[in-house]
């Protein structure tokens, strides 16, 4: 087991390349704070959350560490989760060693499929496809349930094995280290992942693969068998082996949804979170057309290139004229028929193939007439002659949309390499080259660029469409920013970070860009390849020899996945986790999940809460300095799948803390500040050409700001006022609970203006981060202290970096913590107000009150009230409730902390769910004020960077 | 077919020296160059039609037969039409009852189309002149303060557009430049009129040019006569160009060898 758990170890590190660094920074940071606390939270939480769950946290660290390696947050929490987990996992091994032995070669091919990719058609016999259908249906009823199968799985396996328990302990270690700072934060985002993970390892042992079916270009069916929690990243890996296609990152899987809406499977997602209908169909299909195929290394992605072309063309997508269709075909029979033969080439051989959408019987004269003039050529030659000829169409390479324009007229939004055309029936009527194109956002079921001043304008201007949908919104969003990342690119921009501005989807182009492409296949070294031009079978392959550890590590990530609410019990794992860090190896291998979870309970939840987000917050605005930063953004990923969103619900009796009454103006302050932020980078980018690409993904995540801006000015300044009696209260509440941190807070204020109090907060957090933190400051210093200076007008950065430093001086890192919460809560409030349609970005806000609970750190009481799940088809809620009752300076302060995870795929209305949660939250605690919200947003994304 | 000369307001023309420099222009495609000329019969009830660049689009194979927006021009069709015929192209003729289209309001640079919508041309023509191009990327123009697009432009080179001086030419070019994937060069002559000039890629001949005599435009010859690659052929076009006719107008180049 543990030789192969190294293996699966060794491949999640390749893939994780950002993820490693990160963790190793992290891993330091951790050793430094204590987790103690956390630790005892999170397992605390594990426990409440269900029993079962806990094992997989301990059975998550091997897996988990592989996958959190490759994202470093995850990694780290699910060393951390170890512990309990492990626990848990000796538990289940007892029952199902046998079967777990027996499937553990199953699954050990099934984990290394999804994390290599390798292994292709392992269908596991003894995974039902009906057991998958069933999982797909109810994703989230049935991944608890399947996490707890593979948990029991996977520790049946470790029971097998004594090394696996060596091994993880090792990978505990190594979590632990890396959670003691990032615990809390890393944590949540871990366990996400890991429940990711553990549920495609369980899925192979219980036979959850699913099958699935893909259209190849040239009219042949692949199929194979998939874990139900396969990536698509998987199941495209395995199409391109099959089609002995090294050249792949033009191509993309595509699935269609209500027969019409064309999806591209995004592959760093799991499928099943992707398509919901059970047959798994799928084409094969260019994804991003060269615009000079003839730089294309092998002639076989030429012949793939063509074999699209031909459909495009034939089904009318691609238009020609007569001729073109003519030249064309005469090249298509060239390259599959070989030179016209007289004999064998009778009148008829054209009718076989189709050409055009209205083939003629003069076309087919034409054809035959020119396909004579070919001869000579090779099938490769007249593949690029028909490249040659076909990307001088216009329409070659241009994604086209429906939409409206701003007076309803239709049009169509054309998506190239260099740009976003606008088609108003054939005509083009406008044209958006990249460069001119600061920001592209969607809200809702509008899509918005933000346009370049012309030469002679002073100001940039916002143009909008109407897309039918939401859906279609963000589908040609997306296509939009792959497109750009593609070939605009020289490498794909780093998935949004934290930053406060960063609003809405986290989506990035995740692959290679054109550029990367072409380097990649410089290096090709093969001799060309042989293919068959018509249609080629070929048979799925299986791979075997998956290692056990592998399975095993599977396994136990899927024990902590157990619960089914994968944001929640991220969440608390990540605080458990943290706490483990203090515990560390001891106590891990005891593995007492229940007193972890006790500790995190009794300790501050807010604060494990704070910390968290915070550092999350920092992270995001650190790029690598903070292994939090990178956590962040993983957990901005996972959040399009499902969101997590806390509640923080804080009552004072003083009348400072009722500030914030509603959670809702918290939100309207954090939009407003994210607007700021948002302006800030536009601006920025507009500056300067390279940063222009940047500048234009960040109008990405600008558009949240944009549409916030056009829809809620009103609303805008209402939050702004909102922002500045909160951050009074703020203020007020620093003073009230201790005097020195009151003094701290003007000192602070003035250091965050010239610094990023984002970053600063973050750095806070832990003292021995700092200089961790002070890297990040140096390195967003700049962006931050622009984005600063101009946001130092909004009342609430500056609050924030008050609050962070009220905590360093009054109180141990934790405060801080509270501070990067606050930073954080700018952001939530925008995905409360709905305005960010991209659901998926991970955005945390919190609005804190962290100084009085520092100063009632030592004598605070947490009484975990309740934990309630509440789990829908669609949408999964976890609802956790912390009530913590504190005296300080004969004020009695009541807070209760309410974490909510809801989890879903990203089709969810996370905004309305939000919402809902908050007034949920308000009407059962109508004398209390909501003082912070704090959202996290986790995306698969993340996943993919761990495999 | 230089009789009854539809004319704005302005200088009577004079119609033997109109006749004179149109027997140069053709004199000049046909003698000096050695193109296959072919002329249409004048019809004085059709006092435009030796603008024939206006009825007919032609590009490779293909030909569409405009819906001239001129009311007093749409018989001018029938007479080019036949002539194309002739010419065994795939003739596309425009028939829906709400398009107007003008050749002089299309610009083609061999990589795309370029529609001016002005007095003469509406939305619907250039719709249908993408229909019969479909190769092509087909991008309009708003055109102002002139009768067509190649008022004031036209392609002076393969990747060459030449460009007049002012605004309403200048903002055209920019949405041209802003509306197309590719870059052109540009040439900037001082006079909108004499942007207008006729481009031909000729066997052993190679780059010509047909533009405005300097007597005409001096300022503006001197531009085009810094062009080395060219064989510049300056000709004078006085007399038409009261009518709004320049020297695109006279003619409609067809890459393809009659066999009459």
């Amino acid at each position: 087991m543990t030789t192969e758990v190294g293996s699966e170890t060794e491949v999640k590190k390749d893939s994780e390349q950002l993820g490693p660094d990160k963790a190793k920074d992290k891993p330091e940071e951790a050793s430094e704070t204590p987790v103690n606390q956390k630790s005892r939270e999170t397992s605390s939480e594990e426990a409440q959350d269900s029993s079962s769950v806990p094992a997989p946290t301990s059975q998550s660290s091997p897996g988990s560490q592989k996958k959190e390696k490759a994202s470093p947050e995850s990694k780290g929490i699910s060393r951390f989760l170890p512990p309990w987990l492990k626990k848990q996992k000796s538990y289940t091994l007892a029952e199902p060693k046998d079967e777990t032995k027996k499937r553990t070669t199953g699954e050990e091919q099934v984990v290394e499929e999804s994390e290599g990719q390798t292994s292709e058609g392992v269908a596991q016999p003894k995974k039902s496809l009906e057991e998958a259908a069933a999982e797909n249906q109810h994703n989230v009823k049935a991944n608890d349930k399947e996490e707890k199968h593979s948990v029991s799985s996977a520790e049946t396996q470790p029971a097998k094995d004594g090394k696996e328990t060596e091994v993880e302990k090792v990978a505990e270690e190594k979590e632990e280290k890396q959670e003691e700072k990032e615990k809390r934060e890393t944590k949540e985002v871990q366990t996400v992942e890991i429940k990711t993970e553990i549920i495609p390892q369980k899925s192979p042992k219980k036979s959850k693969t699913v099958q699935c079916k893909v259209m190849l270009l040239d009219g042949t069916e692949y199929s194979c068998d998939l874990e139900k929690r396969a990536k698509g990243q998987v199941l495209f890996d395995k199409v391109c082996e099959h089609l002995n296609l090294l050249e792949k990152d033009y191509f993309g899987l595509v699935f269609y949804e209500n027969s019409e809406q064309k999806n591209w499977l995004d592959s760093s997602k799991e499928i099943k979170r992707q398509i919901r209908s059970l047959p798994w169909i799928f084409t094969f299909n260019v994804k991003f057309y060269p615009p000079d195929p003839s730089q294309l290394t092998e002639d076989i992605t030429r012949y793939f290139l063509c074999l699209q072309l031909r459909q495009d063309i034939a089904s009318g997508r691609l238009p020609c004229s007569f001729v073109t269709h003519a030249l064309l075909g005469s090249y298509t029979l060239q390259a599959e028929l070989g030179d016209h033969d007289p004999e064998e080439h009778r009148s008829d051989y054209i009718s076989e193939f189709q050409f055009a959408p209205n083939q003629t019987q003069e076309m087919e004269e034409k054809v035959a007439e020119l396909h004579k003039t070919h001869r000579g050529l090779t099938p490769a030659q007249a593949d690029s002659q028909f490249l040659e000829n076909a990307k001088r169409l216009s329409m070659y390479g241009v994604d086209l949309h429906h939409a409206k324009d701003s007076e309803g007229v239709d049009i169509m939004l054309g998506v190239c390499a260099n740009g976003l055309l606008i088609y108003k029936d054939r005509l083009r009527i406008n044209r958006f080259a990249w460069p001119k194109i600061l920001k592209i956002s969607y809200k809702r079921s509008n899509f918005y660029i933000k346009v370049r001043p012309a030469e002679l304008e002073q100001f940039e201007s916002t143009i909008g469409f109407k897309l039918p949908n939401h859906r279609a919104a963000k589908r040609l969003w997306k296509v939009c920013v792959e497109h750009h990342t593609f070939f605009r690119l020289v490498s794909p921009e780093q998935p949004p970070k934290a930053k406060f501005l960063t609003l809405g989807s986290k989506f990035r182009y995740s692959g290679r860009t054109q550029a990367q492409t072409r380097q990649a296949s410089n290096l090709i070294d093969r001799p060309a390849p042989y293919f068959e031009r018509t249609s080629s079978k070929r048979v799925s392959r299986s791979l075997d020899g998956a290692p056990t550890g592998i399975s095993d590590q599977s396994l136990l990530r899927g024990l902590p996945t157990t619960g089914g609410q994968a944001a929640g019990d991220k969440i608390l794992d990540i605080e458990a986790a943290g706490q483990a860090k203090l515990k560390e190896g001891g106590e891990e291998e005891d593995g007492s999940p229940v007193k972890t979870p006790q500790l995190e309970l009794t300790q501050d939840g807010k604060r494990h809460a704070s910390r968290t987000e915070g550092p999350c917050t920092g992270v995001s605005d650190a790029d690598k300095s903070s292994h939090e930063t990178l956590d962040i953004v993983e957990e901005k990923k996972q959040a399009e799948v499902g969101i997590e969103e806390t509640l923080v619900v804080d009552e004072t009796n003083k009348g400072k803390m009722q500030v914030a009454t509603d959670a809702g103006e918290a939100c309207k302050v954090e939009h407003l500040s994210k607007k700021d932020s948002s302006s800030l980078p536009s601006d920025s980018s507009s500056s300067s050409s390279s940063s222009e690409s940047e500048d234009e993904e960040v109008g990405e995540y600008q558009p949240h700001h944009r549409a916030i801006e056009e829809v809620i000015r009103e609303e805008q300044e209402e939050e702004e006022d909102v922002k500045r009696k909160e951050h009074e209260e703020k203020i007020q509440h620093v003073e009230a609970t201790a005097e020195g941190s009151k003094l701290s807070v003007p000192v602070e204020h003035t250091q965050v203006t010239t610094e990023d109090l984002v970053q600063e907060n973050a750095v806070t957090i832990a003292t021995e981060e700092k200089n961790l933190s002070e890297e990040i400051k140096q390195d967003l210093g700049e962006e931050k202290e622009e984005e600063q200076l101009r946001l130092n007008g909004d009342v609430s950065h500056v609050d924030i970096d008050v609050a962070p430093q009220i905590i360093c001086c009054s109180e141990p890192p934790v405060v801080k913590t509270e501070m990067v919460t606050i930073s954080d809560a700018t952001q939530r409030t925008e995905i409360s107000t709905k305005e960010v349609p991209i659901v998926q970005t991970e955005t945390k806000t919190i609005t804190y009150e962290s100084p009085q609970f520092d100063g009632s750190a030592a004598g605070n009481a947490g009484v975990l009230l309740s934990a309630q799940t509440i789990t829908s088809e669609s949408i999964s809620t976890t609802t956790t409730t912390h009530i913590t009752k504190m005296v300080k300076g004969g004020v009695s302060e009541t807070r209760i902390e309410k974490r909510i995870v809801i989890t879903g795929d990203a089709d969810i209305d996370h905004d309305e769910a939000l919402a809902q949660a908050i007034k949920e939250a308000k009407e059962q605690h109508p004398d209390m004020s909501v003082t912070r919200v704090v959202v996290h947003k986790e995306t698969e994304l993340a996943e993919e960077d761990e495999e | 077919c230089r009789q009854a000369l539809r004319s704005a307001a302005g200088p009577e023309v004079d119609f033997a020296r109109a006749e004179r420099e149109y027997q140069l222009y053709v004199g000049v495609l046909r003698g000096k160059l050695g193109l296959q000329v072919l002329e249409l019969p004048a019809d004085e009830s059709l006092p435009d039609c030796v603008f024939v660049e206006d009825v007919a689009v032609v590009c490779e194979e293909t030909a569409l037969l405009t819906r001239p927006g001129a009311p007093s021009r749409r018989k001018e069709v029938e007479a080019m039409k036949k002539v194309l015929e002739s010419l065994n192209l795939n003739i596309v003729e425009m028939v829906d009852e709400n398009a107007t289209l003008d050749g002089g309001d299309v610009l083609f640079t061999g990589r795309e189309f370029f529609v001016g919508l002005s007095r003469r041309t509406n939305q619907r023509g250039a719709e249908i002149l993408a229909d019969t191009f479909k190769d092509y990327a087909v991008s309009t123009v708003p055109v102002h303060d002139a009768l067509h697009l190649k008022s004031f432009c036209s392609m002076a080179g393969p990747n060459l557009i030449a460009i007049g001086s002012s605004e309403a030419a200048q903002k055209a070019l920019k949405t041209m430049q802003q509306m197309s994937d590719h870059r052109y060069d540009k040439l900037t002559v001082p006079d909108d009129a004499a942007a207008n000039c006729v481009y031909l890629n000729i066997p052993n001949k190679g780059h010509v040019l047909l533009h405005r005599a300097p007597e005409e435009y001096p300022e503006s010859a001197k531009v085009f006569e810094k062009l080395k690659d060219h064989m510049l052929i300056p000709i004078a076009n006085t007399e038409l160009e009261k009518v709004d006719g320049a020297l695109t107008c006279c003619s409609v180049l067809i890459n393809k060898t009659s066999e009459l």
